[in-house]
């Protein structure tokens, strides 16, 4: 059904450390695994699944480590992979940083999570909060009367213990929506679609019950309310929500209703993606000149496409150079433009940068005379920014109910910001 | 202080120094020993000498010290099974610990050590887990029984633990209850007919209510098993369906993919009306959009799950074609499988939009993923006809770039379009001349050779320019070597007053100066051809040439269908079923998707069971697609053909691959070869030569014959089916065969009726069969005593052996005939029911059954369920009689008949059978156990049969 064993190797395919569950693949087998993924890169044929007789490898590479999963069985490779970024997102929250280094470090907690987070190929428990409850760096003793099993574990709330207590009972409620963009060269919109996350801070105590209220379309149909266009009442499409795991699905799925005991702490409560297309925040067209044997020119205009009270922040566009340019030389209207020869970009980057207005840069490099051999390729310009209080759906929070058993008064605050997701516009 | 510290003891007698401190009084050195030995075991150094030394320090109260030394223990138990027991008794006390996180922590570790005898004490710890009052510990128990059912089936079942397994499923605790689907299903997986998941709308249910409450994996495991559940009916399937699409909106990508899968399946038996099964196909969409935002290798097995998505249900992602335009930053395994997927969910309506997105990857710098560009633009040309000229137009400016593998790439997909579209693009041909030159790749080669030789008279200098191949032939691969041949021919046949030394050439190189048979064949057919009947070489290699077909890599349905099944796990990202990677899975019943069907049909549904695969299979006349037509008309390089027009010319030319091997012998002897059969020989299929021993059951069998008709008895016979038509009229110039097999008394015979519907007299009926799985032969020759008259019939029976050659056929049961006549040689194919090779002295012993019962492994068990059958058990037990399946005994369990069958075939293959029969149940349950488990299928077809008639 899932993984035989998992290995954690480093660069050269050296085991760093591993745990047998299932004990149907033999153990050596490991050490074919890198001869097989460099000849799979050699023929092109390089994908996340290796086999080698009878033996599948799902491998994902972390910083400089490979984290292995083998089996001999159909196995739900979905699961599997899923499993293998959860096992990084647990040991780099204990760890702060996952990495060949601090796996030798921890080597015996490793053993102990390793031990917790999976049994027999069966994923168990991967929250890392609720691990940390049992699990923790110093070595446990019996006597302290520490080290029960909480029963959050295998309690249907497993995300959250109980007896929590803060002197004062807050929630952080941070909507972010993303932007992701691709344009062709010839300037036509291929893909422009803004993906939403809600993203919470929980300080509460007890079990608390929350219920969160959005202005989506679908519960103001629902619920009969007027979508009034442009009014108060503007109400926004959300499509394809997906919902951290404390969300009541089916509640949700009946009624639109958001309703959830939430974990301690930072996590993204849900996404969600926007049914219409937007406008490109930032537009960006420009012109880049090859002479060959001589010069670069590259003119870039970039231009805010969003209302005028909005403010874009930490703007930086990124334009691709080829690798052998050299003596660069910059002409900005607004911010600076700086070149990174190691990452062949020049990087323009812009403090603020408010809506409607329009900015141009001109930068220049030199060629050398003698033409280089491989072909390049043509990378994307990429834009980042960032714009406070301000969202391109529209989407508010109209409430966030948050009921006790003790009946403690607690405030939700919101912050609202768009920045760029993946935003590419490709050059000629 | 980290833990790296204890990685750096490398000083000699290291060994002793661990033991000594291992033995140590003060905890804290014990414990500093135990961590310095895990950390060698990590570095991949022996410490098993220090096995007792570790073992002693099991007994502590320091919870991480007794994880390091169950650790241990958990990796040198094996190399070490005598010591291991010394661990037990801790192991045992600790399962009583007050601390539930010891108690677990025990039981799951001795789970974990595959040491026989441990494993016999595991047992009452086990047992007292399984009921532990703290959820922790009965979760971690549920997972520990598919542990010990791994290292020891029969104790497992032996000590009742599976039905205590079975009980959890109703556990108060979801993570209980999700841990116990998951070992439920893993040992469900290794013992396909042990019924262990008998879901039924209850416990169903009880899933659904599971799946709101249990971890994401735990969701995993349940709508994994969900899948494995056949609803009763499209209301049971609506009602899933709909408490399964919540799970869509799931953060976890595997979540996501695994409701996928159970509503694909389910909506299989939704009627197509139905407005939830458009709400449906709705609700799929923008889930599987949003995987493609997932981590890079998620994505990858999400859209090779996509692209069974789209060939199965096109319409859910017809209108998202731009989420699959791929970014500069994708992994290349991401850009190829989007490329893919974007052809498949190419149309007229977004062909502008794909066509230059194609444009812009064909100008790429990856080789791999360019030249799939620019066979992509092919694709679309061949796939969207309004395109084909766009498309080309943009292959000639890709051409222009003189970039050497987009020109090859380019005139291959060229050739194809040619193809499709015929007298439409041609003019392109000189421009495609002029880079004959830089073409260094075989595929590329030859294409461009076959387009010289299908416009040879269109293109002046065609003679020089194969003649310019020509030079390097026998240096060439055997692709070119086929195609120059195939094309010169063309040429001389367009041409002929210019190029006769030309062919001469060629003929000579490829029959006398190639040790290639493909090469030598086609040689020398060409050169009979052209030597005896020019006219007819001009019919046959420059005839008309199929069309095409516009999909390629399409997954053929059943596959497709089965895959759909396996959604989200190695299979579906293979695109091949389990069992073709899979060890030890070759016994499975295939998964296939549910029947669609009514609520108000479905009780009396007449179709056996899903679960017992594509049952009742209707025989059908399959078209033997000999690799000779393929090659006389260049189909060997071409893409896949489409069906129909194939299929139709292959009746005549098709069979050429039977009568390469053993026919020709019969054509030879009885035809006494007409001029242009005359060299049999040389017809024979290219590929390994398939001796001619057909003759010699032909001889042979006239003995048996005399012997088998001695003993026609009065006894009844086994069931024998209506005749039905096995080679219509059309196919044969006018002669009908329709037939059946019986078997009496021991003899089987082929009871045929040839009808005459032609207007001439048809005479000189011959038969022959091709090799086939049991060697069924005719035993005597095709006696039709007089010359058939038009509209006469005749009745005959053909009495069969089973002593001809042997080859393994599929289905297994495919029968390949040849019938002569005066007119012309006739093939078709046909499916003969098992039962008639079932012998008379099929009835085993008692003691024998038992023991061979036992004997034949688990994995080769496949059960069945036979449907609408309500005899009793003596009723069916008589019925079976007759047509030699033998029951050994009967057995009345809790108020249901259990008999115990056998029967042998005739190679000698016994099949053992056990049929439960439930009195007030239509529905009985057939397992069989064979040796050779690929005939149960077909054994079950025939008891479908019998009983049913």
């Amino acid at each position: 059904m899932s993984a035989s064993a998992v290995f954690i190797l480093d660069l050269k395919g050296k085991p760093l450390i591993s745990r047998n569950y299932k004990g149907d693949v033999s153990m050596g087998e490991i050490e074919h695994f890198m001869g097989l993924l460099l000849q799979k890169e050699e023929e092109g044929a390089l994908s996340p699944l290796l086999t080698r007789g009878q033996v599948h490898f799902l491998w994902i590479k972390h910083a400089n480590l490979y984290l292995v999963a083998t089996t001999k069985k159909n196995a739900n490779a979905s699961l599997v992979f899923s499993f293998l970024y959860k096992v990084v997102e647990v040991f780099s929250e204990y760890f702060k940083e996952l990495e060949e280094e601090s796996i030798r470090d921890n080597f015996v907690i490793v053993y102990e999570l390793l031990d917790e987070l999976m049994d027999f190929g069966f994923p168990q428990t991967t929250d890392s909060k609720i691990l940390q409850e049992y699990i923790t760096q110093e070595g446990n003793k019996l006597d302290t009367g520490k080290s029960r099993v909480p029963t959050t574990v295998t309690n249907a709330v497993s995300w959250r213990s109980e007896g929590i207590k803060y002197k004062k009972n807050e929630v952080f409620i941070d909507v972010i929506e993303s932007m992701n963009l691709l344009v062709s060269a010839n300037g036509s919109v291929l893909l422009s679609e803004v993906v939403g996350t809600i993203k919470l801070k929980v300080f509460l105590s007890g079990m608390p019950e929350l219920r969160l209220g959005l202005n989506d379309r679908v519960l103001f149909e629902l619920t009969g309310r007027e979508c009034r266009r442009g009014g108060k009442n503007k109400s926004v499409e959300l499509e394809d929500v997906k919902f951290h795991q404390c969300v009541r699905l089916s509640r949700f799925d009946s009624d639109r209703t958001i309703s959830f005991v939430p974990p301690d702490g930072d996590f993204e409560l849900m996404s969600y993606r926007l049914g219409t297309r937007a406008k490109p925040l930032i537009w960006i067209e420009s012109v880049i000149e090859k002479f060959s044997h001589s010069r670069v020119e590259i003119m870039v205009k970039a231009k805010a496409q969003f209302k005028k009270q909005s403010v874009a922040n930490g703007v930086e566009i990124a334009v691709p150079v080829p690798s052998d340019a050299d003596s660069p030389k910059f002409k900005t209207s607004v911010g600076s433009a700086k070149y990174l020869p190691e990452k062949n970009l020049v990087v323009w980057s812009i403090k603020s940068f408010p809506g409607g207005k329009e900015h141009l840069m001109r930068a220049h490099f030199g060629l050398p005379s003698v033409e280089k051999e491989e072909d390049e390729g043509r990378p994307p310009i990429a834009v980042r920014f960032e714009i406070p209080y301000f969202t391109v759906s529209g989407i508010q929070v109209r409430y966030m109910k948050i009921i006790e058993k003790s009946g403690y008064q607690a405030l939700p605050w919101v912050r609202y910001i768009t920045q760029s997701g993946d935003y590419q516009l490709r050059t000629s | 202080m980290t833990d790296s510290k204890y990685f750096t003891t490398t000083k000699k007698g290291e060994i002793f120094e661990l033991k000594a401190e291992l033995n140590s009084d003060k905890k804290e050195k014990k414990k500093e020993a135990v961590k310095k030995v895990i950390a060698s075991m990590t570095v991949g150094k022996d410490v098993s000498a220090l096995f007792p030394d570790v073992v002693n320090c099991m007994q502590t109260d320091n919870l991480e010290l007794k994880k390091l030394v169950y650790l241990y223990l958990m990796n040198y138990a094996k190399s070490q099974p005598d010591m291991a027991i010394m661990a037990v008794n801790t192991f045992v006390k600790d399962c009583e610990d007050p601390n539930p996180l010891i108690r677990a922590l025990a039981v799951r570790t001795m789970g974990c050590i595959r040491v026989d005898k441990i494993t016999e004490y595991l047992c009452e710890p086990l047992r007292k887990c399984l009921k532990d009052e703290d959820p922790y510990v009965r979760k971690t128990a549920a997972v520990c029984v598919a542990k010990l059912h791994d290292i020891n089936a029969q104790l497992v079942e032996d000590q009742g633990f599976l039905d205590t397994l079975k009980d959890l499923i109703s556990d108060s605790n979801p993570m209980v209850v999700a841990n116990a689907v998951a070992a439920l299903s893993e040992i469900a997986e290794s013992h396909p007919s042990s019924n262990l998941l008998d879901l039924n709308p209850q416990s169903i249910n009880k899933l659904l209510t599971a799946l709101n409450e249990c971890t994401e994996w735990g969701q995993i495991f349940i709508l994994d098993c969900l899948a494995n559940y056949m609803p009763k009916d499209d209301r049971e399937a609506q009602s899933i369906c709909e408490r399964v699409t919540p799970r869509l909106s799931h953060a976890n990508s595997a979540v996501v993919l695994s409701a996928v899968k159970v509503l694909m399946k389910f909506m299989e038996m939704l009627s197509k009306d139905l407005d939830y099964y458009g709400t449906l196909l709705k609700k799929l969409a923008p889930p599987l959009v949003t995987l493609l935002s997932a981590e890079p290798e998620l994505q990858y097995v999400a859209l090779r799950n996509i692209n069974l998505i789209v060939q199965k249900r096109p319409e859910i992602l017809k209108h998202e074609m731009k989420v699959f335009f791929v970014k500069y930053n994708d992994p290349i395994y991401v850009k190829l499988e989007k490329l893919d997927i974007m052809i498949r969910l190419a149309s007229q309506a977004n062909i502008a939009q794909v066509l230059a997105e194609l444009k812009e990857y064909a100008t790429e710098v990856d080789v791999d993923f360019v030249r799939k560009a620019v066979r992509a633009i092919g694709r679309c040309a061949i796939k969207v006809e309004q395109s084909a000229e766009r498309c080309v137009s943009t292959l000639l400016d890709l051409i222009q770039t003189k970039v050497n593998y987009v020109v090859q790439e380019a005139i291959v997909v060229i050739k194809d379009i040619f193809r499709k579209y015929p007298n439409k693009y041609e003019s392109v041909i000189a421009t495609l001349c002029e880079n004959l030159d830089s073409l260094d790749e075989p595929e590329a080669r030859a294409a461009m050779i076959w387009i010289v030789g299908e416009y040879a008279e269109r293109i002046d200098n065609a003679d020089e320019l194969l003649e310019s191949f020509l030079e390097g032939f026998h240096d060439e691969s055997t692709q070119v070597q086929l195609q120059l041949l195939t094309a010169i021919v063309k040429l001389f046949l367009k041409k002929p007053t210019e190029t006769q030394e030309l062919v001469q050439q060629v003929l000579s190189l490829a029959t006398q100066d190639s040790d290639n048979p493909d090469l030598r064949d086609r040689g020398y057919i060409y050169w009979r051809l052209l030597s005896t009947d020019p006219v007819a070489a001009k019919e046959v290699v420059l005839a008309e040439k199929p069309l095409i077909s516009e999909e390629t890599d399409l997954i053929e349905p059943t596959l497709l269908d089965e895959l759909i099944c396996y959604i989200g796990t190695l299979a579906s990202v293979y695109h091949k079923p389990p069992s073709a990677f899979v060890e030890g899975s070759r016994g499975v019943v295939h998964k296939s998707l549910p029947p669609r069907t009514g609520s108000s049909e479905s009780a009396e549904s007449p179709e056996a069971a899903p679960s017992a695969g594509q049952a009742a299979e209707q025989p059908a006349v399959i078209p033997a697609q000999g690799d000779l037509l393929g090659d006389l008309l260049n189909l060997d390089l071409g893409p896949p053909v489409s069906g129909p027009p194939l299929a139709a010319s292959s009746v005549q030319m098709g069979a050429v691959d039977l009568l390469g091997g053993g026919l020709d012998s019969l054509l030879r002897s009885d035809v006494g070869g007409s001029p242009a059969m005359g060299g049999g020989g040389g017809f024979a299929a290219p590929g390994p030569a398939v001796p001619a021993g057909m003759g010699a059951p032909l001889g042979s069998g006239l003995g048996d014959l005399f012997d088998l008709t001695g003993g026609v008895g009065t006894l009844s016979g086994s069931y024998v089916a209506p005749k039905s038509v096995w080679l219509p009229a059309m196919k044969a110039k006018g002669l009908e065969i329709s037939g059946t097999f019986s078997r009496q008394v021991g003899s089987i015979s082929m009871d045929l009726v040839l009808t005459n519907k032609a207007l001439q007299v048809m005479s000189d009926f011959a038969i022959q069969f091709n090799r086939n799985s049991f060697g069924l032969a005719p035993a005597a020759p095709l006696q039709v005593h007089a010359p058939l008259a038009p509209n006469q019939s005749v009745e005959i029976s053909l009495p069969l052996n089973t002593v001809g050659s042997v080859m393994k056929m599929d289905p297994l049961n495919n029968l390949q005939v040849a019938v002569k006549n005066n007119i012309d040689v006739f093939y078709f194919s046909t499916l003969y029911p098992l039962h008639i090779l079932f012998v008379e002295d099929g009835k085993m012993e008692r003691q024998m059954f038992l023991a061979t019962w036992k004997d034949i492994p688990n994995e080769n068990e496949a059960q069945f369920q036979l449907k609408d059958c309500s005899l009793s058990a003596d009723a069916v037990s008589s019925k079976l009689q007759g047509s030699n399946i033998f029951t050994i005994a009967k057995r009345n369990v809790e108020g249901q008949d259990m008999l115990y069958q056998s029967l042998k075939l005739t190679n000698g293959i016994w099949v053992l059978a056990e049929l439960r029969i439930q009195p007030s149940n239509p529905t009985l349950t057939l397992s069989l156990k064979c040796r050779a488990p690929e005939v149960s299928q077909h054994v079950f077809q025939a008891y479908d049969t019998i009983l049913k008639n």
